[in-house]
């Protein structure tokens, strides 16, 4: 059914209909209106499930963990300082094999404090073995979390999915969203049936010590997981499609690639900005395009790749950074071509830290730089003025 | 891919942690027990037991040899001896 | 031979008061419970892949978590409709519990899972080479804590746990020590006939970090409450509900002394004559506050 909804509301409503029969979650902006949601859907007895107040994110992941390691479904979401606290749970839900599926509505990291929007705190996780899928928007967030439960609870994967949205631009936004029948996400998604569990009545003991003879396989196995992902969710996107009755992309979006010449590379909801400035330059003739990173980790080398191998130039728009190297993004689409005979020229930009915008110009910018040398590491759109006076020592 | 993270239940049973006793064992006399069962309440292995009085033992294969039983047996009717000693 | 539930060939020490503590939990709580046990000695020395101890489902995540593991495995549980059969218990030393697992535990109590928590008190960071915590004791020597030129072991008194849960008014708090099993056996059974939160505080000698004779753990566990260092108390709904009575008060003196972690107390000199006094007044207080003596 169509709906115009807030992009926090159409979460919890997709959550919902995945039915958890855990949900743990501690506030902190801008997550907080997807929890809220489901403590009251959870408080009209539209959603059973137990909704449980913790004192910290670091409580709430555990609270999951537990649920999950005793077989039911869980649900957690978090942002920021609080993803960071989730974080050592994060890797130990994901060495213990457990199909967590959480909504980042990622924002900055302090210090200094910042509420806004950028992808700063989901890239902290980016090795812990949780997989990370991007929307671009509140439709994509919907189809992404419906999709992610399916994924994370696949008996061959069994890792957990993380969902990134855009905080404030998309969980504040509105957008009108199709989101489906109950019935048809039952029959998508049935039921958790985990093997291993705690269970009286086939006791094992999870957690345990893994000394030298054994750690290094249990990350053998994770990494193997993530590529063996690689062929598994296409397999889970045409059941998808069939069920809902729509195409969702799960690796990487191509928007007029075909005959560009030029191509930002992006993650998240300024797609949407880029591929109007994309139009816009089409239409004066400019041969440029765009490639959208859904499928963050794991990462779809050879789809990113195969898209970029023929260009003349790439810039990649890094929302985060890797302080004292470059964007995290850049750095592994530049590693991508070492070694080969064709490659194009990559640039890397870091944009919108904190909510900068990162305007129609800024992007024109981008690539109008691209015609230039290559560049590693340049912030956009940095307020000059404010630098003004800074201390400098080289 | 996934390689073994859980244990089975009760699986340590393999690992027979006798070797560690240092030179001595309890031997049970079985002349002045009461059959209180202190010592198999305390003893830190679980791996002493017996039906009534005068009837316990203990397994060798996992007794550390710390000595609890034989320190707080009430009729001291538990001994610690050298380890070359027959019982 | 009595199949116990935590099963032999574990890797704990020889007279370890823990081992002792935790079957005696386990047994008494049976088969059809699960557990969640926080990092420490208990967890490692039980748990060395590809083998465990432990009959019952036993789940280990983290240090500080344990308590919101648990919550979450009630909470499963209470879901799928088993609550009424399975018990859940979390498991912890006493830094996972009064330190680094104390916020976790907070929330536990607060929003009342009906989870039966047990913190084996070692006093110490064992698990990590004899680290001091807030329940180690008044002077006690550990290797964060040195005795030497200006100090005499650990400067602060514990923390008290047992009011700290009290005032969550959980419906049962009570402390236990290995040297009375039988108590300790009873208190468990008793937490576990009660819905809600629970939380069970037992006194465990350590003889590696205590520097103690392996024979000596029992007799330790019974001193310390017989010298009233360690009050045998249950809190129930928050309030005191009963303390166990001391027939015959021991000196602490006889306590500390079979402790080499208190062994630079008795160099005679009048500074260690001062933390004696200090160590008794503290039992002292605690056998006036609770009425500890038998009449």
């Amino acid at each position: 059914m169509r709906e115009y909804l807030e992009g926090s509301i159409a979460v919890a409503r997709a959550v919902k209909l995945c039915r958890p029969g855990v949900i743990s979650a501690y506030p902190i902006t801008p997550q907080t209106h997807i929890v809220e949601e489901l403590a009251s859907l959870t408080a009209s007895s539209q959603l059973k499930t137990e909704f449980i107040n913790v004192e910290s994110e670091h409580s709430a992941a555990s609270v999951v963990l537990g649920s999950l390691a005793a077989g039911v479904r869980a649900y957690t979401a978090s942002s920021s300082q609080g993803l960071l606290l989730m974080g050592e749970v994060l890797y130990n839900i994901a060495g213990l094999r457990l199909p967590l599926v959480l909504t980042c509505a990622n924002r900055a990291v302090s210090a200094p404090l910042s509420i806004w929007n950028d992808h700063q705190d989901s890239e902290a996780l980016r090795d812990s073995g949780v997989i990370q899928l991007y929307a671009e928007n509140i439709q994509e967030v919907v189809d992404l979390h419906l999709f992610a439960y399916r994924l994370a609870e696949d008996p061959r994967i069994l890792l957990p999915v993380m969902v990134c949205m855009d905080g404030f631009v998309l969980t504040h936004a509105y957008e009108s969203v199709d989101l489906p029948e109950q019935d048809q996400v039952d029959e998508f998604l049935p039921p958790l049936e985990l093997i291993e569990k705690l269970d009286p009545f086939k006791p094992l003991s999870m957690g345990i010590v893994a000394d030298a003879r054994f750690y290094m396989e249990t990350r053998y196995a994770i990494q193997e997981t993530m590529k063996e992902c690689l062929v598994i969710m296409p397999e889970l996107k045409k059941d998808f499609n069939k069920a809902f009755n729509r195409d969702i992309k799960i690796f990487i979006e191509e928007y007029y690639m075909e005959d560009a010449e030029k191509v930002l590379v992006t993650r998240g909801s300024v797609a949407g900005t880029v591929k109007d400035v994309v139009d816009e330059m089409r239409a004066e003739g400019q041969k440029v395009g765009m490639l959208k990173i859904i499928s963050y980790r794991p990462f779809p080398a050879e789809a990113i790749y195969n898209a970029l191998k023929d260009l003349y130039a790439v810039g990649v728009l890094d929302r985060a950074i890797s302080l004292g190297s470059w964007g995290p993004m850049y750095t592994e689409i530049k590693a991508l071509f070492h070694g080969k005979d064709k490659f194009p020229k990559i640039s890397g930009f870091i944009g919108g830290l904190g909510q900068r915008d990162i305007t129609r110009d800024n992007i024109r910018d981008m690539y109008d730089k691209l015609d230039w040398g290559e560049v590693p590491c340049e912030f956009i759109n940095l307020n000059r003025e404010f630098l003004i006076g800074a201390r400098k020592y080289t | 891919m996934f390689v073994k993270i859980t244990s089975k239940p009760g699986t340590t049973r393999g690992n027979e942690t006798g070797s560690w006793r240092m030179g001595t064992k309890p031997k049970f006399l079985r002349k002045n027990c009461i059959g209180c069962g202190l010592c198999a309440l305390i003893c830190p292995e679980g791996v002493i037991d017996g039906k009534r009085k005068k009837t316990y033992y203990c397994d060798y294969n996992y007794c550390k040899g710390c000595g609890i039983c034989a320190e707080e047996c009430p009729k001291k009717d538990i001994l610690m001896v050298e380890e070359e000693e027959i019982i | 031979m009595e199949k116990h539930l935590l099963a032999p060939g574990h890797a704990m020490c020889a007279g370890c008061g823990q081992s002792i503590a935790a079957r005696i939990v386990i047994d008494e709580a049976g088969p059809e419970t699960i557990i969640s046990n926080a990092t420490g000695c208990l967890e490692v020395s039980t748990s060395l892949l590809p083998t465990s101890s432990w009959e019952v489902p036993w789940i280990h995540s983290l240090f500080e978590n344990t308590a919101a593991v648990a919550a979450g495995i009630e909470a499963a549980l209470k879901h799928t409709g088993k609550l009424d059969r399975v018990k859940v218990i979390a498991q912890a030393g006493d830094g996972g519990t009064a330190d680094i697992g104390l916020q976790a535990l907070s929330g536990m109590w607060e929003r009342g899972h009906d989870v039966l928590y047990v913190c084996y008190d070692n006093s110490a960071y064992m698990n990590t080479g004899v680290q001091r915590s807030s329940l180690t004791p008044y002077c006690a020597s550990t290797t964060t804590s040195p005795p030497g030129e200006c100090s005499m072991g650990n400067p602060h008194r514990e923390k008290d746990m047992i009011k700290i849960a009290a005032a969550h008014h959980i419906p049962y708090v009570a402390t236990a020590s290995v040297g009375f099993p039988r108590d300790l056996r009873r208190k468990v059974k008793k937490a576990l006939d009660i819905k809600g939160p629970k939380y069970l505080q037992i006194f465990v000698p350590c003889p590696l970090g205590w520097r103690h004779e392996t024979k000596y753990t029992y007799k330790i566990g019974r001193l310390v409450v017989e010298t009233g260092l360690l009050p045998l108390v249950e809190y129930e709904n928050g309030e005191l509900a009963s303390v166990r009575k001391i027939k015959e008060v021991k000196k602490v003196d006889e306590y500390l002394k079979l402790q080499r972690r208190f062994s630079h107390l008795f160099k005679g000199t009048e500074e260690c004559r001062t933390e004696l006094e200090n160590i008794q007044s503290l039992a002292d207080r605690n056998i006036e506050h609770y009425d500890l003596l038998l009449k």
